[in-house]
C-alpha cells in the first residue's frame, strides 16, 4: 500500500501538513506531495477536505497467505504456578477460537501435568506440555526455540501471549524467526468479519492514543496481550481436553539464571487482587485525604490506589500508583476520588467493571470512562458514602 | 570491548494528542528528544567502556533528521555515530527496523549491544529481542543493574513481575535497559563543541547488503489500519441531585450490582 496525494484534485489548502505525525507532507508547486518518510499511518486521509490524499495498493498487498489452524495461548509459570495472565489469554483466546471455529490450544514449559489440566479446565482443547527441568527458569533462547519448532510443525492461526517480562522478552525473537508480524501490549482483540484476520488495539503515544495493527500476509498473526485487561475463561470443573507431552531435545542456552530473587510489595499484591479499589488524586488536597480514602476502603474491604500526581506529591507510596508507569488493575470496582483522568492513569484502570467517579469539574475525562459519576466535593461525597456503605453493611 | 548503543528519536509523547473529530494526532511544536530509555543505555555503554576500556558507537535507524540525536549522543560521550537513512527504510515496523540495525551491527562488529528497554512513541520493546534473533546473539531484557562485565561473559540483574534474576551471558550479548540502571550524564560543554564538528557516517541499504524485501514497508509484516482516540464509555450515568441523593443512588446502583 502507498499513499498519494491526487495532483488534480489537491487544491494546496494545507490542512494536511499539520496531521502527519512523521512530517512527510510539503508542499511542491502548490500541491500537497508525500515523502518517503511517510509511514503509512493514515492519519492524513480524513483531513483533507476535497479527499485528494488515497490509498492506493500495491501488487505486494494481494500476496496469498497460507492459512493457519488454531489459537494458541502462551501460558506462562513462575515457579512453578501458572500466571494469572495465562487464564485471561485463554477467555480471549476462546472467544477468537469460536468466532473462527478452530481450537483453542495452550502451551505450557516447565511445570507439571496437574498445571496442564488447570488449562484445559480454564478452556483450552490441548496443551501442548514440555515438562523439562531446564524449562523451569525462563531463559530466552530454549523458550523461543522450543515455541518456534512448535510454531512450524503445527501452523496455528493467531499466537498470543502476556505482555510480561517473558512475553515481551522472548516472543519477539520467535517472531523474527518465522518471519512474522508481532503486535505489543494488545488492549484489545477482535475478528475482522470480512477478511477473518485478527484486529490488534493497543495503545500508543504513550496512551494517547488508539491504534489498531493487522498482519495480514504472514502466519500466524502474533501479539503479546496486557496483563488484567481481558477477562478470564469460565473454569469447568469436568471439561475435556487433551495433553500432549513435547521433549525439548538439544536446546541450549547462552543466558543462565543463577539466582531469582523475589521482592513484591505487599501493597503491590493487594491492589491487583482487590475487587475494590479506592483511588486518589491530587484533589485530595495533602497526605491527610488519603486517610479518608481508607477509612471507605476498609469499609468495602478493598485497597487503596492513587494517581501519579498523588504519589509524586509525596502523599502515598509509589507502590499504589495506578496507571502507565504504575500497576494495571482491573476491580470489581474503582472508585476515582479527584482524579483528572489523564489517559496515562486510564489505562491502568478502565477495564475496571464499574467505575465510580467522583469529581468537582464536570469536565474532568475521568467521566468518560465512569460507569457513575458524581459532580461534586470529595470532601462531602465520600464521608456520605462511608456513613451510608456502614448502614448498609451494617457496621 | 566494541560497544553498540541503538537509539531512537521520538516525539516528546507526554505532548502528543489526538484531535477527537478528525482523529489525527496533533504534533504542532512536540518537541523531537533521542528516546529517554536509550539514554540510560547510553549510560550504560560509556560506564562499561569506562571500566574495561573499548569503543561506544551510536547508531539509530531514521530520517536526515535523526543526526540531532546522534549529535546530542556525541555530546554526551559516544565515539562515533553512524546514521541508516534511507527511503528504502520508510514504513519499517519493529521487525524490518530490526532487520536493518542487525545488518548494521553486523558490518560494524559488537560485543556488548545496548538497546532501551522501548520506545516512546511505538512502546513496543520489541526491537531489541528482534534484533538479537537475527544476529543469532543471547540478549537479556529490562537490565537494572550490570554486576560484572568480563573479556567473555557478562552478570546482570533482569528486573521481573515479582523481583529480579541474575542471569549470566557469554557475549557478544544484546541487553535492553530500563530506567533504574543509571542517571545519564549531561553532556559537557567540550563534548558539544567536539560533537558539532564530528562527521556523522551515513549508510543505506547498499552498504548494508540488506536484502530489499526485508526492508522498510515491503518489509514489515504488520500494518497499521488506524489510529483514534480513547473512546468513552457509552453506558454511563451521571447522579444528579443533593450529594445526599447522589450517594444514595450509588448506593442503590452498587447493591443492584452486588458491590456493597
Ligand atoms: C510518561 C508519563 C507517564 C505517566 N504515568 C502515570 C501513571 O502511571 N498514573 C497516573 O495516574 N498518572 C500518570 N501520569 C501523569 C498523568 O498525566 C496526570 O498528570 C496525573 O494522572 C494527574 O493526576 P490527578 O488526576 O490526581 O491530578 P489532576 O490532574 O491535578 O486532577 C485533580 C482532579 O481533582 C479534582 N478535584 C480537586 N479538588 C476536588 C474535590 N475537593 N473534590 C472532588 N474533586 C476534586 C479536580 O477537578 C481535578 O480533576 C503520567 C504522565 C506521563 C507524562
Ligand atoms: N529506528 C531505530 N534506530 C535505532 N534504534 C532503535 C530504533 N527503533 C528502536 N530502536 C531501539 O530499540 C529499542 C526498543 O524500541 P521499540 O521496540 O520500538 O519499543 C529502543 O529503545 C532503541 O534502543
Amino acid at each position: 500500500m502507498r499513499i498519494v496525494v491526487n495532483r488534480d484534485i489537491c487544491t494546496g489548502c494545507e490542512e494536511c501538513l499539520g496531521s502527519c505525525p512523521f512530517s512527510a507532507i510539503v508542499i511542491k508547486e502548490g500541491k500537497a506531495f508525500i515523502t518517503e518518510y511517510c509511514d503509512l499511518c493514515r492519519a492524513c486521509l480524513s483531513v483533507c477536505p476535497v479527499g485528494a490524499i488515497e490509498e492506493v495498493e500495491e501488487e505486494g498487498d494481494r500476496k496469498k497467505v497460507e492459512k493457519g489452524r488454531g489459537v494458541w495461548v502462551f501460558a506462562e509459570q513462575r515457579g512453578g504456578k501458572i500466571a494469572s495472565v495465562a487464564y485471561e489469554l485463554l477467555g480471549a483466546g476462546r472467544r477468537l477460537a469460536s468466532e473462527l471455529q478452530t481450537e483453542l490450544v495452550a502451551v505450557l514449559f516447565g511445570s507439571g501435568e496437574s498445571e496442564a489440566r488447570e488449562l484445559i479446565k480454564w478452556g483450552a482443547d490441548k496443551v501442548y506440555l514440555c515438562n523439562e527441568p531446564m524449562l523451569e527458569k525462563f531463559n530466552d533462547e530454549p523458550y523461543a526455540e522450543l515455541l518456534s519448532t512448535l510454531i512450524k510443525e503445527h501452523k496455528p492461526e493467531i499466537v498470543l501471549a502476556g505482555a510480561t517480562p517473558i512475553g515481551r522478552s522472548f516472543i519477539p525473537r520467535v517472531a523474527a524467526r518465522l518471519r512474522t508480524g508481532l503486535t505489543a501490549d494488545c488492549t484489545s482483540l477482535e475478528i475482522d468479519k470480512d477478511t477473518k484476520n485478527l484486529l490488534q488495539i493497543r495503545p500508543a503515544f504513550g496512551g494517547n492514543i488508539m491504534a489498531t495493527i493487522l498482519c495480514p500476509h504472514s502466519r500466524p498473526q502474533m501479539a503479546t496481550v496486557r496483563p488484567r485487561v481481558m477477562k478470564r475463561g469460565e473454569y469447568v470443573e469436568g471439561r475435556a481436553g487433551e495433553v500432549i507431552y513435547v521433549k525439548a531435545d538439544s536446546i541450549a542456552s547462552r543466558t543462565r539464571v543463577t539466582d531469582t530473587i523475589k521482592e513484591v510489595s505487599e501493597v503491590a499484591v493487594n491492589l491487583q487482587e482487590a475487587d475494590v479499589i479506592v483511588s486518589g488524586g491530587r484533589g485530595l488536597g495533602d497526605a491527610k485525604g488519603f486517610n479518608l480514602l481508607l477509612e471507605l476502603a476498609e469499609t468495602l474491604e478493598g485497597a487503596v490506589g492513587a494517581s501519579r500526581a498523588a504519589v509524586d506529591a509525596g502523599w502515598i507510596s509509589y507502590s499504589h500508583q495506578v496507571g502507565q508507569t504504575g500497576k494495571t488493575v482491573c476491580p470489581k470496582l474503582y472508585i476515582a476520588c479527584g482524579i483528572s483522568g489523564a489517559v496515562q492513569h486510564l489505562v491502568g484502570m478502565q477495564s475496571s467493571d464499574v467505575i465510580v467517579a467522583i469529581n468537582k469539574n464536570p469536565e474532568a475525562p475521568i467521566f468518560n470512562v465512569a460507569t457513575y459519576g458524581i459532580v461534586g466535593d470529595l470532601f462531602e461525597i465520600v464521608p456520605l458514602l462511608i456513613k451510608k456503605v456502614k448502614e448498609a453493611r451494617g457496621i | 570491548m566494541n560497544i553498540i548503543v541503538c537509539i531512537k528519536q521520538v516525539p516528546d509523547t507526554a505532548e502528543v494528542r489526538i484531535n477527537p473529530e478528525t482523529n489525527t494526532l496533533i504534533r504542532d511544536g512536540v518537541p523531537s528528544i533521542i528516546n529517554p530509555y536509550d539514554t540510560h543505555a547510553l549510560e550504560a555503554g560509556l560506564q562499561i567502556k569506562e571500566r574495561v576500556g573499548g569503543k561506544v558507537t551510536v547508531i539509530t535507524m531514521g530520517p536526515p533528521q535523526a543526526e540531532t540525536a546522534l549529535r546530542e549522543a556525541l555530546s554526551m560521550g559516544a565515539d562515533d555515530a553512524l546514521l541508516l537513512t534511507d527511503k528504502a527504510f520508510a514504513g519499517s515496523d519493529t521487525w524490518a527496523t530490526s532487520y536493518t540495525l542487525a545488518k548494521a551491527v553486523e558490518k560494524l562488529g559488537a560485543d556488548i549491544i545496548l538497546c532501551g528497554k522501548q520506545a516512546i512513541d511505538g512502546d513496543t520493546a520489541q526491537v531489541g529481542p528482534e534484533m538479537a534473533e537475527f544476529l543469532n546473539i543471547p540478549h537479556i531484557a529490562y537490565i537494572r543493574k550490570i554486576e560484572e562485565v568480563k573479556a567473555d561473559s557478562i552478570r546482570v540483574q533482569r528486573l521481573m513481575d515479582e523481583g529480579y534474576d541474575i542471569v549470566e551471558s557469554s557475549l557478544p550479548v544484546l541487553l535492553t535497559v530500563v530506567k533504574e540502571l543509571n542517571e545519564p550524564r549531561l553532556p559537557s560543554l567540550k563534548g558539544k563543541m567536539a560533537a558539532k564538528k564530528a562527521e556523522i557516517k551515513k549508510m543505506g541499504p547498499a552498504d548494508l547488503g540488506a536484502d530489499e524485501n526485508n526492508l522498510g514497508l515491503k518489509g514489515s509484516p504488520t500494518q497499521v489500519k488506524n489510529i483514534f482516540a480513547p473512546e468513552a464509555k457509552k453506558d454511563r450515568k451521571m447522579l444528579e441531585g443533593t450529594p445526599e441523593q447522589q450517594v444514595d443512588r450509588l448506593i442503590q446502583e452498587l447493591r443492584r450490582l452486588k458491590c456493597v
